[in-house]
């Protein structure tokens, strides 16, 4: 008797433990991110940090500006394309589709979802650069060498379309049958009653799926990195070059021990990338969690 | 019915039918250009051999053994961490905290609000750890990395199979006198057996095709590791790098790895999925 009760009081000490661990994890890197960056705070403000485009690390000027602004382009170009194809693919699986289709697409959404962000970025340097290159851009009458904001953005696009989709598909499937059922009954088509009853009672978790769809196109690191051109620049158009927040972390680590306060300012990138997303996140799902609430 | 309303259905009905076709149309196509370009190359050699030549330009023979086996290594050794912590918190979540609902909302809240979290913040974090500490990086601080992503997920897909458990069967194990540990480990765990499984096998595809934790942490190397010290090549930062390399012969070899990583993931992520259908 007296063994079985150690072995249930250690292990719910370790259970205990395990999820304290969780629950400081996101504690320990904020933590761990700004003692880090303090290093760059001392001389420089934040407002200094993220208004200045002046990137010369080896003159100790680091302006943020045009890493925060080539996220911005490239995620929310990303978020602009992958939004009306998501909404009207899961409008179409939940609503028009046979049930076998439903089935057909829930492996191949889970298995998009899997595919490791490299091989999506080997697939965009085969097909999207020269497309954009040889189609998209002369098309515009725009000169681009390809690896541009846009090619960035279709990929990362394409990347979470599976995660987007899936979001959706769940927000459709929690409203009732009886809603859709009443507007038909008063002679509306199948496509008013999609308008008008289900994308306005599934609003809040539409806009929720968007959300969280944008913060984790925001932080996707290798697949943009290696398409979207990696200049220092303010970029105009998207067919411009531009340079990611996480691409300026994961392309300069190596270097980052030789020049003073330059392992500093990465850390603060990374800060930056780890605040706003933790942000978004935590709005997007306390509206998730309030509507389901209701 | 109005001609304009019926042919307002009409157009939506078969436009988004073209787009989740597309969507369909975009991964046969994402697998199959990489197919068409990299199986050339393919061989039994390209697998069972570390590289020879220099790092840039290789050409000299060999294959990528070290990434495929540092790759397994480093997944396996991260999945089996992130089990011993996260089992524990699924199990505690739907047994010790079953009565207290609110927090249990705010917990999985939580959790999915970590699981966010980008991979290139984890490997950042787990850089800045290193650092302080003096390690080098190395297969072990790149396991110990992998295993902080992929937890959350990890949690999170075994709550989601502990929670459809009744109630009654947690009741049942206590009427007769068994204690929550023991319920917890023979009752819960072996009734989500399958559901586990499946877990398991997800976050092992999150971590072997992660890239940007394992950038700083995991460094690069020719050889196969040993031991947990020694740095450890992977497959999604060899195809980052010979992608990048000037030598046409190594940018083949990157679809060729390709081949490689996205082979081992379908697997991964179609085993798991018959898994849980059986269940």
């Amino acid at each position: 008797m007296t063994k079985r009760k150690l072995i249930d009081n250690i292990s719910s000490k370790w259970m205990v433990a395990s999820l304290s661990f969780f629950l400081l994890m996101p504690l320990a890197i904020a933590f761990g991110l700004i003692v880090k960056s303090s290093g760059l705070l001392e001389n420089h403000s934040i407002g200094n940090l993220i208004t200045s485009s002046e990137w010369s690390p080896m003159d100790g000027e680091f302006g943020f500006l045009p890493f925060i602004v080539s996220s911005l382009w490239v995620t929310i170009t990303a978020i602009l394309i992958s939004m009306p194809l998501c909404l009207l693919s899961a409008i179409y699986l939940s609503q028009f589709a046979p049930k076998w289709m439903l089935r057909f697409m829930h492996p191949v959404i889970d298995i998009l979802a899997g595919i490791p962000s490299v091989v999506y970025g080997v697939w965009a340097v085969l097909v999207i650069v020269p497309l954009v290159r040889d189609d998209i851009a002369p098309f515009f009458h725009a000169d681009s060498v390809g690896y541009c904001i846009l090619s960035g953005a279709i990929v990362l696009a394409v990347m979470s379309i599976p995660y987007i989709l899936n979001l959706l598909l769940e927000v459709f499937r929690h409203i009732p049958v009886e809603l859709g059922e009443a507007s038909l009954s008063l002679g509306a088509t199948k496509w008013e009653t999609i308008k008008k009853v289900f994308v306005r009672k599934g609003g809040t978790g539409i806009l929720s799926a968007f959300g969280l769809g944008f913060s984790k196109a925001l932080g996707e690191t290798l697949a943009v990195m290696m398409v979207v051109g990696n200049v220092v620049q303010l970029p105009h158009s998207v067919f411009d070059a531009g340079y990611p927040l996480p691409a300026l972390v994961a392309n300069n680590y190596g270097e980052m021990m030789s020049i003073p306060t330059y392992d500093s300012a990465l850390m603060f990138g990374s800060l930056l990338l780890f605040v706003i997303i933790l942000l978004i996140n935590i709005f997007f799902r306390y509206i998730i969690y309030k509507s389901e609430a209701l | 019915m109005t001609l304009r309303r019926k042919w307002e259905e009409k157009f939506f009905h078969v436009m988004s039918g073209i787009i989740t076709l597309a969507i369909v149309f975009v991964l046969v196509h994402l697998i199959w250009s990489i197919v068409a370009k990299g199986a050339s190359l393919l061989s039994w050699n390209i697998i069972t051999q570390p590289p020879k030549g220099t790092f840039y330009f290789g050409g000299e023979g060999g294959g990528f053994l070290n990434a495929i086996a540092g790759s397994f290594y480093l997944a396996i050794g991260a999945t089996v961490l992130a089990f011993v912590v996260s089992l524990p918190v699924a199990l505690f979540l739907n047994i010790y905290l079953i009565k207290y609902q609110r927090l249990l909302i705010g917990i999985r809240f939580f959790l999915d609000v970590l699981w966010g979290i980008p991979s290139i913040v984890y490997g950042a974090f787990g850089f800045l750890i290193l650092m302080y500490l003096g390690y080098r990086n190395s297969l072990g601080a790149g396991i110990v990395t992998v295993a902080a992503l992929i937890s959350p997920i990890m949690i999170r897909a075994m709550d989601e199979v502990l929670k459809t458990i009744p109630i009654g069967l947690q009741e049942a194990a206590y009427a007769i006198g068994s204690t929550k540990t023991e319920t917890a480990f023979k009752v819960f765990f072996r009734q989500a057996l399958p559901g586990l499984a499946t877990a398991i096998l997800l976050a092992f595809g999150r971590g072997i095709g992660d890239a940007a934790s394992v950038l700083f942490t995991a460094g690069y190397t020719d050889n196969v590791p040993t031991k947990l010290s020694d740095p450890a090549a992977t497959l999604p930062l060899t195809i980052f790098y010979q992608l990048q390399s000037p030598s046409e012969d190594m940018q083949n070899l990157a679809y060729t790895a390709a081949i490689i990583l996205t082979f081992i993931v379908l697997c991964t992520s179609i085993t798991a999925r018959l898994l849980y259908r059986k269940k």
